[in-house]
C-alpha cells in the first residue's frame, strides 16, 4: 500500500533531520518527500508518499504525530486530493529528431524549456500518473536526465464540500 | 537569581538551578571551558566522573532513582559521542536527563575543526529531542523547555549542543514566557468510553491478569496500581522494568514474565481471558511471539504513547492517557469479585512450577540473590547490569517499592550498572545501594572506581565472577553446540586488588556457606566495599524461551 501524508513543521534548520530521520530508524519506505514554506514563514509543509503494509502506515502517523517538531499530520486521500509533481526531462536528440519530441510534448501539454545541440530539455507539471505517461511516451528517446520534484498535495476543498453535502 | 549581563555559560547554569537541578554529572574538556568556569562557583554539586559513559549513565541511574531529570556534560566530539550509549539507553527506558554538550564556535561548524563531531545529528534517532544552540538569545529558552520536555508525557534523553563562542557570548537573562510547542500535546487522562470498555470486559472477564511495566512506574502510579490489585484481586506480572511497582512478595505478584520469566507467570498470561497491559509496550522479550501471545485474552492497553499502541501487538481496547489518572478513575468504580476458581488456579501454577536451581556444588549466583532479597525484604536499591546476573536478579531478588530496582531494559548496555548504581547514590544518599554486576559488565565501566572512591559513595558492589560472558555462552552451549567463541574471559584482575588500588575495602567469597556473613558484612560497611563472588562458571538462567517463542515454549531443563 501507498499512502500520502502532509505534515505542518516548526521550521527550523533540523526539522528535515528529524523527519527523515525517522524514516531511517524505522526503516519505513519513503517514496518522495517534498518540502517547502507555508502561508507562514515559522511554518514548513512537508509532504510525503511512503509505502508499506497497513499496520506500517498506521505506525508512520503516529510516529510522526511524535515528533515534537511536528504540528500537524494529515493523511490524504488520493480521490479528495490535488497532487502535483514537475519534473525535468532532458532527453539526448539530434537536430532532426527534435521535432518529435516538441510534438509528443506538446500532446502532454508539457514545455520546451531549452534546446541545445544534442539535447532537450522538457518540463512537465501534472498528477504522478500523467508523469509516468509522458516519461513512457518519450522512452524512445535517450534521457540524458531526470529530475522530479516528489509529489506536493493538499485537500481538494471541493471534493470535500461535496462529501460533507452529501453526509 | 540576578538579572543583567552576563555569558551564555553563566546563563546554562542559571537556568540549570531554576529547572531545580542539584547535581551534575560530568567531564571536561576543551569546548565546555566556559561553562565549566561558570560551574566552579556554581551552587550545584558536580560530580567528576572517569568517563562521559559514566555520566550519561550516572544521570541515568539517578533519574531513575529519584524521578527528577539527571544532567550530564560532555565536551564536543568525543566527549558528546562517550555520551551516546547512555543516551540510547536512556532512550530505550524513558528515562528523563538533559545531556549539555560543547561544540566548536559556530563558524567553525561543518570544516571538520579539532574535536568536532556533529553530535545533533548523531542523536536524533536516540533523543526525545535534540537542540544545537546557534543563537545566545535563545538559549535560556531552549535550557527551559529541554527539561520541560524530558520529564513530561512519555520522559526521555535530550541533548543540548553548545558551541563554543555561544558560551563566552555576552547576554541577558529575561523573564521567560510560557513554553509554546504547538505539536507537543500532553496525554489526556483516558478516554471515558474506552474506560467503561474496559470496566465491561474485566466484569465479563473470568480470567484477568495485569501486564505491568515501566510506565507505571514514570507515572508515578504505583500507589494507584496497589490500590487496584487490591480492590480486584487481580494476580499481576510485571516487566523487568516494572519490578517493585507491586511488592513482588505478595500472593497475586508472579513476577518477571518473558524470556527469562517465572513458569508461572508467563502460563498465567497464556491461560488468562484478559490481559490488562499497563505502560508497557509488548516488547520481544515479554512477547517473542506475539501470534502467540494469550491467545484466548482480549486485550486492554492503556499507555501514554499513542503509538506503542498496535506497534507489535494488536489490541482490543485501546486506551492513550496517563495509567495514574486512569486507574485513580478506575479505582473508583471497580468492584470486586471473587474469581476463585481462576485464583486457585495461579496458585496451583505457582506451586507447580517454583523458581529452583541445583543448590548443590559450588557457590551460586541464585543463592546469593535470594540470601540478598531475603535479608532485606526488597527495602535496597538494587542496580543491576547486563547479562544472567540480570535475569537472575530479576527473578530472585523480590523488590518491594518503585525505583528501587533499576536496570537496563531496551538497550541491555553493559557497563551501565557501575556508574547508575553510583547515580543513584547521589540521588538517594540515604539508601543503601547494592550494584549486582558481572565481571564482563563490571569492567565495561571500571574506571568509576575512582569517581566512587572521590565521593565516597557507598555503593556495594556485588560481581557475580564466573570468568565466562555468560548469557553469551549461555546461548553457545544451547544453541551452537558449546562452541564458546570469545566468551571465555580467560583473564580477569583480581576485582578486590583492583579495589585496593582506588583504596575500596574489598572480599572474595567462594563458600555457599559464607554468602549470609558476607552480605551482612559488606551492608554494614559504611562507605563503599566490593564483594567478588566467585560463582559457578557454567550456570545457566532458567526457566528460558527461546527467541520468538511463545509464553509455553520452555527450553531445557527449567525450573521444574
Amino acid at each position: 500500500m501507498r499512502k500520502m501524508i502532509s505534515i505542518l513543521v516548526r521550521n527550523h534548520p533540523g526539522v528535515l533531520s528529524h523527519v527523515a530521520g525517522l524514516f531511517t530508524r524505522r526503516a519505513y519506505n519513503i517514496e518522495s518527500i517534498a518540502a517547502g514554506e507555508t502561508e507562514n514563514p515559522a511554518v514548513t509543509r512537508i509532504t510525503i508518499v511512503v509505502s508499506g503494509d497497513e499496520s506500517i502506515l498506521e505506525q508512520v502517523t503516529k510516529q510522526l504525530r511524535k515528533l515534537i517538531d511536528v504540528i500537524k499530520v494529515q493523511d490524504l486521500n488520493y480521490s479528495t486530493s490535488i497532487t502535483r509533481e514537475l519534473v525535468l526531462l532532458t532527453l539526448f536528440a539530434s537536430p532532426e529528431r527534435r521535432q518529435e519530441i516538441i510534438h509528443t510534448a506538446n500532446i502532454f501539454g508539457a514545455q520546451v524549456v531549452d534546446i541545445a545541440e544534442k539535447t532537450v530539455t522538457v518540463e512537465f507539471v501534472g498528477n504522478p500518473r500523467q508523469i509516468n505517461t509522458i516519461i513512457k511516451a518519450l522512452a524512445g528517446f535517450k534521457v540524458k536526465d531526470i529530475a522530479r520534484t516528489g509529489l506536493v498535495a493538499l485537500p481538494m476543498e471541493s471534493q470535500l464540500e461535496l462529501h460533507r453535502n452529501v453526509l | 537569581m540576578t538579572t543583567g549581563k552576563k555569558t551564555g555559560a553563566d546563563l546554562v547554569v542559571q537556568s540549570l538551578l531554576e529547572a531545580g537541578v542539584e547535581h551534575v554529572f560530568g567531564f571536561p574538556g576543551g569546548s565546555v571551558i566556559p561553562l565549566y568556569d561558570a560551574l566552579y562557583d556554581a551552587p550545584l554539586i558536580h560530580i567528576l566522573t572517569r568517563h562521559e559513559q559514566g555520566a550519561a549513565h550516572a544521570a541515568d541511574g539517578y533519574a531513575r532513582a529519584t524521578g527528577k531529570v539527571g544532567v550530564c556534560i560532555a565536551t564536543s566530539g568525543p566527549g558528546a559521542t562517550n555520551l551516546v550509549t547512555g543516551l540510547c539507553n536512556a532512550y530505550m527506558d524513558s528515562v528523563p536527563i538533559v545531556a549539555l554538550t560543547g561544540q566548536v564556535p559556530v563558524p567553525m561548524i561543518g570544516n571538520d575543526s579539532f574535536q568536532e563531531a556533529d553530535i545533533y545529528g548523531i542523536t536524533i534517532p536516540i533523543t526525545k529531542y535534540n537542540y544545537l544552540v546557534k543563537d545566545v538569545n535563545q538559549l535560556q529558552g531552549v535550557i527551559k523547555e529541554a527539561f520541560y520536555i524530558a520529564q513530561t508525557g512519555r520522559p526521555g534523553p535530550v541533548l543540548i549542543d553548545l558551541p563554543k563562542d555561544i558560551q563566552v557570548a555576552e547576554v541577558k537573562s529575561k523573564k521567560l514566557g510560557p513554553i509554546t510547542l504547538p505539536g507537543y500535546i500532553l496525554p489526556s487522562k483516558g478516554h471515558p468510553r474506552q474506560i467503561e470498555a474496559m470496566l465491561r470486559a474485566l466484569k465479563n472477564s473470568r480470567r484477568p491478569i495485569v501486564y505491568a511495566g515501566g510506565g507505571v512506574v514514570c507515572s508515578g502510579a504505583s500507589a494507584e496500581l496497589r490500590e487496584f490489585i487490591k480492590k480486584t484481586r487481580i494476580p499481576i506480572t510485571t516487566t523487568l522494568l516494572g519490578k517493585g511497582i507491586y511488592p513482588e512478595n505478595e500472593d497475586l505478584a508472579l513476577g518477571m514474565l518473558g524470556m527469562h520469566g517465572t513458569k508461572y507467570a508467563n502460563l498465567a498470561v497464556h491461560e488468562s481471558d484478559l490481559i490488562l497491559a499497563l505502560g508497557v509496550r509488548f516488547d520481544d522479550r515479554v512477547a517473542g511471539n506475539v501470534a502467540r501471545f494469550a491467545p484466548l485474552a482480549k486485550i486492554v492497553h492503556i499507555d501514554i504513547d499513542p503509538a506503542e499502541i498496535g506497534k507489535r501487538m494488536a489490541v482490543d481496547i485501546p486506551i492513550v492517557g496517563d495509567v495514574k489518572s486512569i486507574l485513580a478513575m478506575v479505582n473508583q468504580s471497580v468492584e470486586h469479585q471473587p474469581r476463585k476458581r481462576w485464583l486457585d488456579r495461579v496458585a496451583q501454577l505457582k506451586a507447580e512450577h517454583p523458581l529452583t536451581y541445583n543448590k548443590k556444588g559450588e557457590l551460586k549466583p541464585q543463592h546469593v540473590i535470594q540470601t540478598l532479597s531475603d535479608m532485606t525484604q526488597g527495602g535496597v536499591t538494587v542496580v543491576t547490569d547486563v547479562g544472567q546476573h540480570q535475569m537472575w536478579a530479576a527473578l530472585y531478588y523480590r523488590a518491594a517499592e518503585p525505583r528501587r530496582f533499576l536496570t537496563s531494559g531496551g538497550l541491555g548496555t553493559m557497563g551501565y550498572g557501575f556508574p547508575a548504581a553510583l547515580g543513584a547514590q547521589v540521588g538517594r544518599p540515604d539508601d543503601t545501594v547494592v550494584l549486582l554486576t558481572g565481571d564482563g559488565s563490571f569492567q565495561m565501566c571500571i574506571q568509576e572506581l575512582a569517581t566512587m572512591r572521590m565521593f565516597n559513595l557507598p555503593v556495594k558492589i556485588f560481581i557475580f565472577n564466573n570468568g565466562y560472558l555468560g548469557m553469551v555462552r549461555q546461548w553457545q552451549e544451547f544453541f551452537q553446540a558449546k562452541r564458546y567463541s570469545h566468551t571465555h574471559l580467560k583473564y580477569n584482575p583480581d576485582f578486590v586488588k583492583v579495589a585496593a588500588g582506588y583504596d575500596i575495602p574489598g572480599f572474595h567469597v567462594t563458600d555457599p556457606r559464607r554468602v549470609r556473613a558476607a552480605i551482612d558484612k559488606a551492608l554494614s560497611m559504611d562507605g563503599p566495599v566490593l564483594v567478588d563472588f566467585r560463582v559457578a562458571p557454567e550456570e545457566n538462567v532458567f526457566p528460558m524461551i527461546p527467541s520468538g517463542g511463545g509464553q509455553t515454549d520452555f527450553y531445557g531443563e527449567g525450573d521444574e
